[in-house]
């Protein structure tokens, strides 16, 4: 029926990467392949195993190589956008933030208060729901069902904001060059109070049947240990190098889009387990949720798009009654706007890490090369180091609290 | 520029032969492939710059001398400062030193680049493709490599279409 | 598959065990795990709260495909995951069915180059596409449902001597 044969993975291509003994062949090679159930992704491992114990790890990536890259230089600025909510799906909003700030960096374009603190509010708001689907996720990696079933009924809740906002519930490309699309309706405030005034309890809920289980703290304590140096070493960012006792946040660093006014702390923890990039996370809920209350009592009355018609198409009240804003919109949607010839790079904190905009432009309306640096690409490299020693169950721990998501890897 | 940086480069400048140019507020160091490995080890031991934030590289084809340009960007959490460093590669001469001694996630940035540019880097410990499958032959984020844009098919060429698509047999 | 080969066209004898069958195979259809990309991550919010899938017998999600009969392919698939994708398929077991979630399985969605097939209908056969970049969970149970209706309307002739 099937002429496929049961195929032994051979260790000629892994040559260098594996220990003598696999080569000998007292070790084992197994493959923890593309489709399985807790790899979060199309991500394969080809695991060198004694028994249960893992002696190497060898990622293998690219099955979900999208092209990402190229089919944008063949894109005007404006339409290109649409291809970043794509690549790392849990945080569509965050992608388009890095990609719409780094455009207004390489021309030089002014953003609106108004659009500046909503961008923030729906940011956390993001991450909020990337850091559910996370413990969601991880809970059921780890047999905790309950928690994946809590974790997406919040999620919904924020998923249906977004609806409200921007129509969509993933890929929004609601942030446009020079503010937002368009401004939010009259029912968004009290959508989002009703979330800020239900949500801490919930984070009470997840708390009290995670994080002094027995079972959790069995399983995550000690298993996974990353330490500053090697950290850096191999570019990690976001909470997982803040779990390994570095205080590095590009919030309060190189504060973007107005979050120095808003007072929020960093958390850090200094063991570098699974466990501390746990507690890292559940609080960074809190943290982001202070963050959208003090944007949201804060939100400024005014346009939500810069005035500069060279750049930014006027709202559609305009179009019916001025001619030169029919000619705007008519150009800047169809040919688009010249980018100086010119490099910049502009990076942003998602929920992974650093997330990065290479942008160069060549004068005309087609970016000339777009690269993404991605944070789970560079958070994944260190996991071959991590994982010796541990079973293959701990493995499954490991990655899950690393949080990737094979969008960002691949592109 | 920061007054940090500037004595950064001032000394670059003097010791690679580096020359410079800023653009919103960044600085862009360009250093030949001969010098690239101890300006990073004197940028991360001597200044603090721990952490490679971001390699990659742009091709500028047809221009042949250089043609691509391989970028390093690179930043001090210490003193919160940023520096971006390209090397000029040029067509004929892909062979350049690796950064896998210096930042050990270079080796799979430079794999990365590896497979979607060609240029190969000299010293390399696992030299593999990453992203591209083995059937794929090529370097596509080359500029003189198609995209691949098929066309669309809508109602009007439905038919002509559908008789040359390579639909699954059972 | 037995029962079905054998009996083939024998009038109103098998209309009723048509039926029956039928009606076994919807009621409990066991979808394969295999999202991809960002239609998984809907499809995973269509079987958590709210969206409840397992009201349509699909109460849980087989990782292994010798255990499935239906794999919804929920998301792009590239250039290097396309012999991974039809291996798994041909391990499924007869009766299997194939929903195409997504603009990209469908037919390549927002992304015309080098590294995405375009349309799963190139590895696979396909039986329901389901469109939406990425479909609302509800549109992910109204392709479920048709789904459920297509098989209703299978025959035994159809599979008759196989």
């Amino acid at each position: 029926m099937s002429e496929y044969q049961l195929q032994e993975i051979p260790v000629g291509p892994y040559k260098h990467l594996v220990s003598e003994r696999a080569l000998s062949g007292e070790t084992m090679i197994l493959n923890l392949g593309p489709q399985h159930p807790s790899t979060h992704g199309v991500l394969r491992l080809v695991l060198e195993l004694d028994g249960e114990v893992i002696i190497s790890c060898i990622p293998e990536i690219g099955y979900l190589h999208t092209g990402v890259e190229k089919n944008m230089e063949a894109k005007t600025y404006l339409k290109a956008e649409v291809m970043t909510d794509r690549l790392d799906y849990m945080n569509n909003m965050g992608n388009n933030l890095a990609y719409v700030m780094a455009v207004e960096k390489l021309v030089d374009l002014d953003v609106p208060p108004r659009a500046q603190a909503l961008r923030v509010i729906l940011t956390e708001l993001q991450r909020i729901a990337s850091h559910l689907v996370w413990l969601g996720t991880s809970g059921l990696d780890l047999a905790a069902m309950s928690v994946f079933l809590y974790c997406f009924r919040e999620r919904e809740i924020i998923l249906d904001i977004f609806e409200m906002v921007s129509g969509q519930r993933m890929m929004v490309t609601y942030f446009r060059p020079g503010g937002v699309w368009r401004d939010v309706p009259v029912e968004f405030e009290a959508a989002v109070r009703d979330f800020i005034k239900i949500f801490p309890k919930r984070i009470d809920e997840y708390e009290a049947l995670l994080t002094k289980n027995p079972l959790w703290l069995d399983r995550m304590v000690g298993i996974g240990k990353l330490d500053a140096a090697t950290a850096l070493q191999h570019g990690v960012t976001g909470p997982m190098l803040r779990a390994s006792g570095v205080s590095w946040d590009l919030r309060k660093a190189r504060p973007y889009m107005g979050y120095e006014q808003y007072d929020f702390n960093i958390p850090t923890d200094a063991k570098g387990d699974t466990y501390a990039r746990y507690l890292v996370r559940v609080q960074e809920l809190r943290e982001s949720l202070k963050i959208v209350e003090q944007a949201l009592n804060k939100l400024p009355m005014g346009p939500v798009r810069s005035d500069n018609r060279k750049f930014v198409t006027p709202p559609r009240s305009e179009i019916g009654t001025s001619m030169e804003a029919l000619i705007h919109h008519f150009k800047l949607w169809t040919e688009g706007f010249p980018a100086p010839k010119a490099s910049i790079y502009s990076a942003v904190e998602s929920p992974r890490g650093e997330l990065g905009v290479y942008l160069e432009g060549d004068g005309g309306p087609k970016p000339y090369r777009v690269h993404w640096r991605t944070p789970s690409f560079d958070n994944l490299s260190v996991v071959p180091k991590i994982v010796k020693g541990h079973l293959v169950a701990d493995l499954i721990a490991i990655l899950a609290s690393i949080d990737i998501v094979l969008g960002d890897i691949d592109r | 520029m920061d007054t940090r940086l500037e004595k950064i480069v001032k000394v670059l400048q003097e010791k690679a032969g580096a020359t410079y140019e800023e653009f919103r507020g960044e600085v862009h160091v360009v250093i030949d492939a001969g010098q690239i490995e101890d300006a990073l080890t004197f940028l991360r031991d001597e200044h603090q710059f721990s952490l490679l934030s971001a390699m990659t590289a742009v091709d500028y084809w047809p221009q042949e001398k250089p043609r691509f340009h391989v970028i390093y960007q690179l930043t001090s959490l210490t003193q919160n400062l940023s520096i971006q460093l390209r090397m000029p590669v040029n067509g004929d001469q892909l062979k350049v030193p690796t950064a896998t001694r210096v930042f050990e996630v270079a080796n799979w940035r430079e794999r990365e680049i590896m497979d979607m540019f060609g240029i190969e880097f000299e010293g390399h410990p696992d030299p593999r493709k990453i992203l591209i499958p083995d059937d794929l032959d090529g370097h596509p984020l080359r500029k003189d490599f198609p995209l691949g844009y098929e066309e669309p098919q809508f109602t009007f060429n439905f038919a002509e279409i559908d008789l040359r698509k390579p639909y699954a047999k059972e | 598959m037995g029962v079905e080969e054998k009996l083939g066209n024998m009038g109103v004898v098998t209309t009723t065990l048509e039926t029956a069958v039928n009606w076994a195979r919807t009621n409990a259809m066991w979808p394969m795990l295999f999202g991809l990309a960002c239609c998984a991550i809907e499809m995973m919010s269509a079987q958590a709260s709210s969206y409840d899938m397992s009201r349509f017998g699909m109460e849980l999600m087989r990782p292994s495909p010798r255990q499935s009969d239906l794999m919804i392919v929920a998301g792009r698939v590239s250039k290097k995951m396309g012999p991974v994708l039809r291996r798994l398929y041909d391990q499924m077991p007869e009766p299997k069915w194939v929903i195409a979630m997504g603009d990209c399985a469908s037919c390549g969605g927002v992304f015309n180059n080098y590294a995405i097939y375009q349309g799963v209908d190139e590895v696979v056969p396909v039986d329901v596409y389901v469109a939406g970049c990425p479909p609302r969970p509800e549109a992910l149970i109204h392709g479920v449902v048709t789904l459920f209706e297509k098989v209703k309307g299978e025959k035994f002739k159809d599979m008759a001597g196989a």
